[in-house]
């Protein structure tokens, strides 16, 4: 019978079916952060266990750290007993830790690709929903619970049942100013955040195909605020040379052993899913949310929408819920929204070629008076490159803040965050309510829009630049 | 684990779609390292205003609703966030089951975790339920029956065999999967016949 993606990557990691299809998955790839791991590493005390191949397991503290100056190590004293109990963790169960002033240190979503860690037909688990970055390797990956962590680090395995298959294809080609980011807020406006519930969604077509690695993790990367289980992606020339002479990729003999095995890593041509949606890559314009729910996007020409035509009762009150937390009217012209910050970052936005694309916007551009705009770069390396490349300057310059690396504004955990009531542009994943800051109000946006939106001090549409 | 056992309790109705993790427990009590403790930040945000007071039209915040160890809600429960901190909030605070016609994945799995019964019913179902819990009327929750007493009515709920055995009995997962731990072993020995660059990481 003809095999999806992900049919071919779950036979392949199958380990044990009991008869009611609940199965045994292998593990290859585990990384682990300092939020939700602490109570895994705890019980694996308590019941006296080991991890069973501490060599697949990948550690870094990203949640917490300040992005500020961290020579004095962390103020917070509830955000240093996390850190320091991973890495005190690590160390007892011998598992690779990068500390944070590491060179390496970073996101956790953004290091792994980094280092080669991840790779192509690989299941990759992390307990963190945007796992599903990974994916953009053609590697089933997916966040997990704590007591799952603790259920990998013990067995190197996971109780999984298999999920239904979703094609999701991009035909066509993006318009200018049209980013990878886009591209996935207009999935989920299409899907809405349950449309992937139940699924894993392979991302296909030629806009997916003609996407650069890095766009396609921004695109993965959000597969779970369609509520998909994973999203993947076949990998390609592409991937095999993103991950070709990283630290931690296949060397040698392996390499071409491997080469061989990922070259097969594709759909079927006759293979069926179980769901497929079309989207037009002409039709997706630069998005903007207006609520707090990664599925109330709009385009940044369009308007906040009225609760008052929406048919459906819940769907109406969630409406008029957001709105009220947002401080929107309906009707409001999008480009009319005034913004008092911005946050380029998070493992969604994160990277060389966001920071990239971000200062070709602003060089020699100045942010508007009022707003306050801080660069985190997703991990050291990141930081480093962009450096070296001088974009840091262009950020400063143009009155950016540039920081340290971390998850930072993202979730807010460390002193990064929006007071109740500021409005931020933001390049992050999430729009829920309180997300960055309680009363925060958070609009989801590419790197580009978000540095037009500084420039302006409201929210804009990047063509017009 | 716990076993779970039958509840009846008059249950609390949250008639929102899309609640969140975040909003079940904000991140500023993710900084814990303990599991327990959290069932006085669930809800958080949404149960006390700045200063810190109850907010007094939130549901949770008054009787007999403080005592519910049932919590019905919209569509689309527990999107966002894999925290099981979100879980462990509901369980702290005497919830036991949660229902709803729809849940995320990564929450719904958590749920069974930690014993906890995650219900998924049709919408009509979570109507008529959110009416009980306005009439302070208990409803009755039976696993081993799979099924919801309310009123003179009753509704069969369906659920995966494994996990209903799981929380029935209160198993150790991690003690089940290491019963198979030979399969695991000869797995692995394939692994380092098969794709050699896994096992070894580089
Ligand atoms: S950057 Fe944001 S979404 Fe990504 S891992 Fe950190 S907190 Fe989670």
């Amino acid at each position: 019978m003809p095999k999806t993606l992900y049919d071919k990557i779950w036979d392949e990691h199958l380990v044990y079916e009991r008869q009611d299809g609940t199965s045994l998955l292998y593990v290859d790839r585990h990384l682990i952060h300092e939020v939700t791991s602490p109570q895994a590493f705890e019980g694996l005390r308590l019941g006296k266990r080991k991890v069973r191949k501490p060599n697949l397991n990948l550690a870094v503290a990203d949640h917490n750290v300040p992005t500020t100056d961290r020579s004095k190590g962390i103020d917070d004293k509830e955000s240093k007993i996390q850190v320091d109990a991973l890495r005190n963790n690590c160390k007892e169960f011998g598992i690779e830790f990068f500390d944070m002033n590491d060179k390496r240190h970073g996101i956790v979503h953004i290091i792994g690709p980094e280092q080669g860690f991840t790779q192509p037909g690989t299941v990759i688990v992390c307990g963190d929903s945007h796992t599903a970055t990974h994916g953009a390797f053609g590697a089933l990956a997916f966040g997990v619970g704590t007591s799952e962590v603790e259920h990998v680090l013990a067995t190197q395995t996971l109780i999984q049942k298999k999920s239904k298959n979703f094609r999701l294809i991009v035909n066509g080609k993006l318009s200018i100013g049209v980013t990878a980011k886009d591209v996935i807020l207009k999935i989920i406006g299409t899907i809405g955040t349950a449309g992937g519930t139940g699924f894993v969604i392979e991302f296909a077509g030629d806009v997916i195909k003609n996407l650069s690695i890095e766009e396609r993790m921004t695109v993965c990367n959000m597969t779970i605020e369609g509520g998909a289980r994973a999203g993947l992606i076949e990998p390609d020339k592409k991937t095999f040379e993103y991950l070709k002479g990283k630290p931690m990729s296949p060397k040698h003999n392996n390499w071409n052993k491997a080469l061989e095995h990922w070259s097969n890593l594709k759909s079927d041509d006759d293979c069926k899913f179980d769901k497929e949606v079309v989207i037009k890559g002409e039709d997706i314009v630069p998005q903007v949310t207006w609520g707090t729910s990664p599925q109330d996007v709009v385009p940044v020409n369009g308007f906040v929408p009225n609760p008052d035509q929406e048919k459906d009762k819940d769907r109406k009150v969630a409406m008029e819920r957001s709105l009220n937390y947002m401080g929107l009217q309906p009707n409001t012209k999008i480009t009319d929204i005034k913004i008092d910050k911005v946050f380029i970052g998070s493992c969604t936005n994160g990277r060389i070629q966001d920071l990239r694309e971000a200062a070709k916007l602003l060089k020699d551009k100045k942010i508007a008076k009022h707003v306050n705009a801080i660069v985190v770069p997703g991990s050291g390396l990141v930081k480093g490159q962009a450096e070296e490349e001088g974009l840091d300057k262009i950020f400063k310059n143009s009155g950016f803040e540039w920081r340290e690396p971390g998850c930072s504004m993202c979730l807010a955990m460390n002193a990064d965050k929006l007071n109740p009531k500021e409005r931020c542009a933001s390049t992050s994943n999430r729009n829920f309510e309180g997300r960055q800051g309680r009363g925060g109000r958070t609009h989801l946006v590419s790197p580009a829009m978000a540095v037009a939106a500084a420039i302006n001090g409201h929210l804009s549409d990047v063509r017009k630049f | 684990m716990e076993k779970f056992k039958n509840i009846k309790s008059i249950p609390a109705y949250l008639p929102l779609i899309n609640i969140d993790t975040d909003m079940i427990i904000p991140k500023q009590f993710l900084k814990t390292i303990k599991r327990s403790g959290l069932g006085k930040s669930l809800f958080y945000e949404m149960r006390f205003d700045e200063q810190g007071n109850s907010i007094k039209n939130f549901v949770l915040n008054n009787d007999p609703y403080k005592n519910s160890k049932i919590l019905i809600s919209g569509k689309n429960f527990g999107c966002g966030s894999s925290r099981e901190h979100a879980p462990w909030a509901l369980l702290d605070f005497g919830i036991r089951c949660v229902i709803s016609q729809s849940f995320a994945d990564i929450f719904y799995n958590n749920c069974f975790k930690n014993g906890i019964l995650p219900i998924i019913v049709q919408e009509n179902i979570v109507k008529e339920l959110g009416e009980c819990s306005g009439r302070k009327e208990n409803i009755e929750i039976k696993l081993s029956e799979q099924e919801i007493i309310y009123g003179n009515k009753s509704h069969k709920f369906k659920l995966d065999l494994f996990k209903k055995k799981c929380l029935i009995e209160g198993l150790d997962d991690i003690a089940l999967s290491l019963e198979k731990t030979k399969h695991i072993e000869t797995f692995e020995n394939k692994l380092t016949q098969n794709k050699p660059w896994i096992l070894n990481n580089g």
